[in-house]
């Protein structure tokens, strides 16, 4: 019943708990503790995937996230349809559905594979040097073929329906990575008290020592050990546990990024249940215990499926209880590959035979694969191996002359020795140096608060690495005196020798005509790579991106070091010389919807609304997004389109009274003794002599001299201003004016407050707003000799009290009324029950927009657009120019600002009055001219006003002022349009309504 | 300089492509050259041709702190498109877009140009205003740009959200088909063959530590890690590093220097078809020819020369992703990185003489100016070649910072890629 490789003993699986699932459509079993990977191994499946290029048949390599093959599609539909998983890390769920990926019409016979025969025309870089002819050919006829032939996975068709979550966490000391070292780190930190947080990317903690068979750590076996450090971790109250979770990125100032993987591991989920979780952990100490990757060797046919890393099938034998085959070539480097033998002959693996690169390999675990009868060729590298779908034989011969052996086999085992994981010690900005004696980079030197600690620092042997664990987690807490810091771990463990090798092995074949891989993943060889420097690729980041070595998924973590090597032989330069590339966030790739968290949908961006919203929403307004507001565009009633709308707001408003809702504006109190001079400052207006009650219109401008922001600005009392910006512009004049008043005038006695959301506002505006008012306002003389046009009242409304303006922006007699927001509803709902009998009718933005473009007011951000003065939009009025200085005023004085052919406001009105112009339409005085046409300007504002009867506009016009009665042209694409040039003001030109 | 063609592939491919050459020389610097450009970015390698191509200068020196292309040139998204707002950008980016059509053919180096067409989405009704004012005013300076419905945007990119109910809707976009991606690293490599070829020299890790100038104001060389470089015409083309090198002449540059970032998903089988953009909700994506989605973020709201962001600026990124294309979530990032990038007040790029004699600059082309490399090279070529601007960026002077004659791209877009 059970799957043909899976050992009969052993392993953390749970034997209990059969999983079935699919893989390519056919159904296998495997058991509960199992990865993909295990589970396919288990069943005899090797053949997992396809290269990038040469579409060749590739195996599992790895046993963990470094795996550059064994790249899986995994989702039971396509919301849940995930591309490129590795599937060392998938852990099997029951149901799960999984499929092999770059290959057609199948994986065993992949129609993409006759590129690998036409691998010789397909070097490093061929790209760049053909496909050029004829022109534009690339992008029509090659790319497309390139691009179907390239990527790995597809996308998935449908939208992830799964949630996210994100959670921001503290502590002082946070460790990545639970190996021995790890563990003994947290243990050591969190025996202080401080806050530990302890994360791994594999399910369980433990590392390597979740594979170990023999080893005995202060007198328990190695699984044992790791049960007691977890079991007391978790019962400290300090300590969180963080499994399948990775430290991906480590960003500036101890801000470390995990990504916890919370459900894909769960045939069912609750639904409570995030699939993911992103940790963004601000740690005091950081202690990195990554560990170490194992490194392939380069040698001819280095790829087919079978060729595995010794130490990974060393842990799908102990720690799943997998055979990874059953006879085995060793071809190795390294001590530990022997140990690898070892175990997989106890598993059941037949050892054909060790290939020993060094020339006198010798060691307690060399004599005892000798004495347990393995047959050891010192001196020998793999000359090739056979085998379409799975390794068949291994070719081996001695690395000096001599004759070569064809060796039968179903797997190969390689080792190269161990390349320490620098990932997020580079990321942290440490600098990393080469060592001689362990023939590695290590981190040198740290920028962060951070140590490394184990193995990712070259520190191999059990008892050093927990130690060197312990006392970094002592250190990193900071509490343990530097005496009690040493440890000593009694250990028993099988002592290894530490070589390795690194680049190509050497072979008799003919170097030009082999393959042997680098980067698995993106098909690069050592070929390829000596092609990059012949060709004067010689900085190491050159030959990455020239050939690709190091750019797939697995960003070359079983790749780089011996690409360097192949680089530094061929330059005859050492590897330092040579330099590493920079590694890069993240650690393992990352989900974008992790990133998004629960931003989505409506909570993509936080929706600001006013305390009417509801009010207009009932009354069935159309909204429109004004930055993250949401403001009332136009009411419309009864199947009623915009511009039927906007007609019939627009003339209520004209012909008696309308009701608009002007909270968005932004507000700021300026209060101060110095804040008349501040003001004066900021704006181009002068504000010393404005009256307590009294309302000016104020420009601001940046220090260049153009137009910034508008609004109107009651003084409130001598040493206070209610100031009012537009509805965008709300944040960065406040920042703006803190700004000048932090950096520039310390000196001045002026504070600033947002109170933006403090008020409501609401505009009430038409020749029957008095009427409408008065009713409801205590203590305010609304008549128009009490209270004339640009004044300001306190008293109260409706009994609430409020900052009453008397304000137009409509050009009607007009109110704005202020009320502490709380009350802004009902004071809404009161003023618009009084303007029942006067048909008070509620308008939105585009009604307003219509309204003041009948006025010639301009909207900055409409009418300005960051390169207009005061006097290019008609506002040389609002300039105090005997003022001594403001900012923006030297910028004014500029010549370039005084020219008479400035662009400049004015009005356009079309010799059809049904026409109306679009906004953003260019104007020409000669639609003939040839292209490309000089433009005199553009439209900024354009409408159809029933009030007026006709189509408006408002135009920026090179020296329009002086053009004014001469006709222009818009050139539209079925023809121009003439335009006459007349002043911006269209209604009431003598503005004498809004003294009403 | 060898010949790349399919045939000469197929050739070499008979030796095991033992007869391919260095694909640019390495030489030792020389005293003194006729220019030295400080930079092998895209600009400053294509400076550098051009010199030697249309100016028969060819006594040059490009100098490179590092490797050459492994600034911005290498870390971009490689947007090009020419629809800009005003008539001096749009001159100046299609002179680019018209030169990017011929490139792979006129440096025999295929840099993918690909106009496979960039969308700008609309989101809200300002965004409608502006892009149309773009579009009308493209259309007028003859530069292609037409508006497209949200209906038409899904058309043109399938994956795209159009639901009117998403918190930022598309309400349409503006599309230039003949905009589109290049691959950068060909276009720095490209050019430096070419301009070796040419006689260019091309001096790696050499890092220009002061410029020396004369009793008379004028520069007579650069001091390098390698020691110093004679040369009577020195051409500044430093992109984040600008005002640290002008420094060195005593030139206080309009330059701000900012961490924009970019990243990119794990390869996939084609998907995206175009090239889609939305300042509004910062998003820049488009697909690769090897399958990965190209991402662009934003910038810091801090200046820095870190050569990396804040993760939250992705983060917002990839939020604004995921709304866009749902069916991406899944997706997952494999790399992401950042560049400094120089940004003047206008956001407009500077490509001028400066008041110093001998001494030119060409910066400040923020988070956009890979699209215009050809097109910089080439105008900024003719200035150093002259000693006057070409008609193209007569516009582009540092004095119109003093003079407030801008050319506002801010205006219209946040972040102009
Ligand atoms: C993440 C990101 C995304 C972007 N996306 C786009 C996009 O989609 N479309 C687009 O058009 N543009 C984009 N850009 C902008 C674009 O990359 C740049 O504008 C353009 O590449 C600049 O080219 P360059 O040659 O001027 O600069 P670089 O390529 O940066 O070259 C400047 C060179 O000067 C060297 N240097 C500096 N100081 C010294 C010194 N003292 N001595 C010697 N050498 C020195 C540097 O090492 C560098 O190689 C993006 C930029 C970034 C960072």
């Amino acid at each position: 019943m059970s799957a043909e490789f899976r050992l009969p003993v052993g392993g953390r699986i749970d034997r209990a708990k059969p999983v079935r699932f699919t893989f390519d459509g056919k159904s296998y079993e495997g058991f509960a503790g199992d990865t993909l990977a295990s589970a396919l191994i288990a069943n005899g499946v090797h053949l997992v995937g396809r290269s990038f290029k040469y579409h060749r048949p590739r195996g599992i390599l790895t046993a963990g996230s470094e795996e550059p093959n064994a790249l899986v599609g995994v989702g039971r539909d396509e919301a849940h349809y995930t591309p490129n998983l590795r599937a060392t890390q998938v852990e099997i769920t029951d149901g799960m559905v999984a499929e092999s990926q770059n290959r057609w019409p199948s994986l065993a016979f992949d129609v993409g594979a006759v590129n690998d025969g036409l691998g010789r025309f397909l070097p490093a870089g061929f790209y760049y040097k053909t496909f050029m002819w004829p022109a534009g050919a690339w992008a029509k006829f090659y790319e497309p073929v390139i691009r179907r032939a390239a990527g790995l996975g597809r996308a998935p068709q449908a939208a992830d329906t799964d949630r996210y979550t994100q959670r921001y966490a503290h502590c002082e000391v946070l460790v990545v990575g639970a190996g021995p070292a790890g563990l003994a780190a947290a243990l050591a930190a969190s025996e202080t008290g401080v806050r530990v947080i302890l994360c791994d990317e594999q399910a369980e903690f433990g590392g390597s020592l979740l594979h170990e068979r023999d080893t005995v750590i202060d007198g328990r076996d190695a699984e044992a050990w790791v049960a007691e450090a977890v079991a007391t971790l978790c019962s400290r109250e300090n300590v969180r546990l963080l499994t399948r979770t990775t430290a991906f990125g480590y960003y500036p100032h101890n801000l470390v990024g995990l990504a916890e993987r919370v459900t894909d591991h769960l045939a069912a989920p609750g639904s409570d249940l995030p699939r993911e979780r992103l940790w963004q952990v601000r740690a005091r100490e950081v202690v990195i215990a990554a560990g170490s990757i194992e490194r392939p060797l380069v040698f001819p046919e280095n790829d087919r499926p079978g060729v595995m890393m010794a130490e990974a099938a060393r842990i799908y034998a102990n720690r799943f209880g997998a055979k990874p085959g059953n006879r085995a070539v060793v071809f190795t480097a390294s001590d530990s590959a022997y140990r690898a033998a070892l175990d997989l002959k106890a598993a059941g693996v037949e050892i054909a035979a060790i290939a020993d690169l060094r020339p006198d390999p010798t060691g307690a675990v060399v004599e005892r694969a000798r004495a347990d009868g393995i047959r050891v060729l010192p001196g020998t590298s793999v000359q090739g191996t056979s085998g379409r779908l799975r390794i068949r034989s291994a070719s081996l011969g001695a690395v000096v002359g001599g004759a070569t052996e064809t060796v039968p086999c179903d797997l190969l085992l390689m080792s190269g020795g161990f390349t320490p994981t620098l990932s997020l010690f580079s990321q942290s900005r440490g600098k990393m140096a080469w060592d001689e004696a362990l023939e590695a980079y290590v981190p040198s030197v740290s920028v962060e608060r951070e140590r490394s600690v184990g193995a990712c620092r070259g520190i191999y042997g059990l008892a050093e690495v927990l130690a060197d664990g312990h006392a970094a987690g002592v250190a990193a807490a900071g509490k343990g005196a530097s005496d009690g810091a040493a440890r000593r771990f009694t250990v028993d463990a099988e002592e290894l020798g530490h070589s390795g090798h690194r680049g190509i092995t050497p072979h008799r074949r003919d170097a030009s005509r082999v393959k042997a891989f680098v980067d698995f993943q993106n098909d690069v060889t050592a070929k390829d790579v000596k092609l990059a420097t012949q060709e004067g690729f010689r900085s190491i980041e050159h030959v990455k991106r020239y050939t690709t070595t190091g750019m797939a998924t697995d960003q070359g973590r079983t790749s780089n070091i011996n690409a360097l090597a192949i680089v530094s032989d061929a330059l005859g330069k050492s590897v330092p010389e040579v330099g590493l590339t920079t590694f890069r966030p993240p650690y393992t790739p990352t989900t974008f919807a992790l990133f998004a968290g629960q931003a989505r949908g409506e909570l993509f961006d936080p929706v600001r609304t006013t305390p009417i919203h509801d009010w207009a929403a009932e009354h069935g307004a159309v909204f429109e997004d004004v930055g993250i507001w949401k403001r009332a565009r136009y009411f419309p009633e009864g199947g009623e389109d915009m511009h039927e709308a906007v007609a019939r707001e627009c003339r209520a408003v004209r012909e008696s009274v309308g009701i608009f809702d002007g909270s968005t504006l932004g507000k700021i109190e300026v209060v101060g003794r110095d804040a008349a001079e501040f003001m004066n400052r900021m704006y181009t207006n002068a504000w010393a002599k404005l009256e307590p009650g009294r309302l000016r219109y104020g420009v601001m401008l940046r220090e260049d001299g153009f137009v910034m922001d508008d609004g109107v600005v009651g003084r409130m009392a001598p040493d206070r201003f209610h100031v009012t910006t537009t509805t965008g512009g709300a944040p960065r004049v406040l920042n703006h004016m803190e700004d000048y008043l932090q950096t520039e005038w310390p000196d001045l006695e002026v504070w600033l407050t947002s109170t933006t959301e403090q008020w409501a506002v609401i505009a009430v505006q038409g020749p029957k707003a008095r009427q409408v008012l008065e009713p409801l306002v205590e203590g305010i003389d609304l008549s128009r000799e009490a209270m004339p046009h640009m004044s300001v009242r306190t008293g109260h409304i409706c009994g609430v009290p409020t900052r009453l303006f008397r304000v137009s922006f409509t050009g009607e007699l007009g109110f704005e009324v202020n009320v502490p927001a709380n009350y802004g509803r009902a004071v809404w709902d009161a003023i618009f029950a009084a303007g029942q009998p006067h048909g008070i009718t509620p308008y939105g933005t585009e009604t307003m927009h219509v309204l003041r473009a009948e006025k010639g007011y301009i909207i900055v951000g409409q009418e300005t657009d960051g390169t207009n003065t005061p006097d290019d939009v008609g506002l040389g009025w609002a300039v105090g120019k005997a003022k001594r200085d403001f900012v923006g005023k030297r910028s004014l004085a500029r010549p370039q600002m005084q020219r008479p052919d400035r662009k400049q406001m004015v009005g356009l009105l079309t010799s059809d009055p049904a026409t109306v112009l679009e906004e953003g339409a260019q104007i020409v005085a000669d639609p003939n001219a040839p292209l490309p046409m000089k433009a005199l300007g553009h439209v900024t504002s354009s409408y159809a006003s029933s009030v007026v009867g006709r189509s408006i506009a408002i135009g920026m016009v090179a020296g329009g002022r002086g053009r004014i009665g001469e006709t222009l042209h818009v050139p539209m694409p079925g023809g121009a349009i003439a335009v006459d040039v007349v002043e911006p003001v269209f209604f009431d030109k003598e503005g004498e309504r809004i003294h009403g | 300089m060898q010949k790349f063609s399919g045939l000469s592939l197929f050739a070499k491919a008979f030796s095991s492509h033992k007869g391919w050459e260095p694909q640019w020389r390495s030489p030792e610097p020389k005293a003194a050259y006729d220019v030295v450009i400080v930079g092998a970015g895209g600009h400053g390698l294509a400076t550098a041709y051009y010199l030697a191509k249309e100016h028969g200068i060819t006594n040059v020196a490009v100098i490179e702190k590092g490797w050459l292309g492994g600034g911005n040139t290498g870390r971009n998204t490689t947007i090009i498109r020419s629809n800009y707002l005003f008539e001096e950008s749009a001159a100046l980016y299609d002179h680019a877009v018209k030169l990017w059509e011929g490139l792979s053919r006129d440096l025999n180096y295929n840099v993918m140009y690909s106009p496979r067409g960039v969308l700008m989405l609309a989101h809200n009704v300002h965004d409608v205003q502006s892009f149309k004012r773009h579009v009308h005013a493209n259309r007028i300076a003859g530069v292609d740009n037409e508006w497209l419905s949200a209906e038409e945007c899904k058309a043109f990119c399938p994956p795209l959200n159009i639901a009117p109910g998403m918190r930022y809707p598309v309400l349409g976009g503006a599309l230039q088909r003949r905009g589109g991606t290049a691959r950068h690293d060909a276009v720095a490599w490209g050019y430096a063959r070419a301009a070796s070829a040419r006689g260019v020299d091309i001096i790696q890790n050499c890092e220009v530590t002061a410029i020396r100038r004369g009793p008379d104001g004028a520069v007579q060389g650069v001091e390098t890690s390698r020691g110093f470089i004679g040369a009577p015409k020195i051409g500044v083309v430093a992109a984040g590093n600008t005002s640290v090198v002008m420094a060195m002449a005593g030139v206080r540059m309009p330059l701000e220097s900012y961490p924009l970032q970019a990243l990119v998903s794990e390869p996939i089988k084609p998907v995206f078809p175009c090239v889609v953009m939305s300042n509004t909700i910062h998003a820049y994506i488009s697909q690769s020819d090897k399958g990965e989605l190209v991402i662009g973020a934003g910038t810091d709201a801090y200046t820095s020369y870190t050569q990396r962001g804040g993760l939250h600026i992705a983060t917002h990124t990839l939020d604004a992703i995921c709304e866009l294309f749902p069916q991406f979530r899944r997706m997952r990032m494999l790399r992401n990185w950042g560049g400094i990038v120089d940004v003047t007040p206008d956001r407009s790029p500077i490509l001028a003489k400066t008041p110093v004699a001998g001494l030119y600059v060409n910066c400040g082309w923020g988070t956009g100016g890979f699209k215009a490399t050809p097109g910089s090279g080439n105008v900024f070529a003719h200035t150093i070649a002259r000693d006057e601007p070409h008609p193209i960026n007569a516009p582009f002077t540092i004095e119109r910072f003093r003079d407030g004659v801008l050319i506002d791209e801010a205006a219209a877009a946040a972040v102009a890629h």
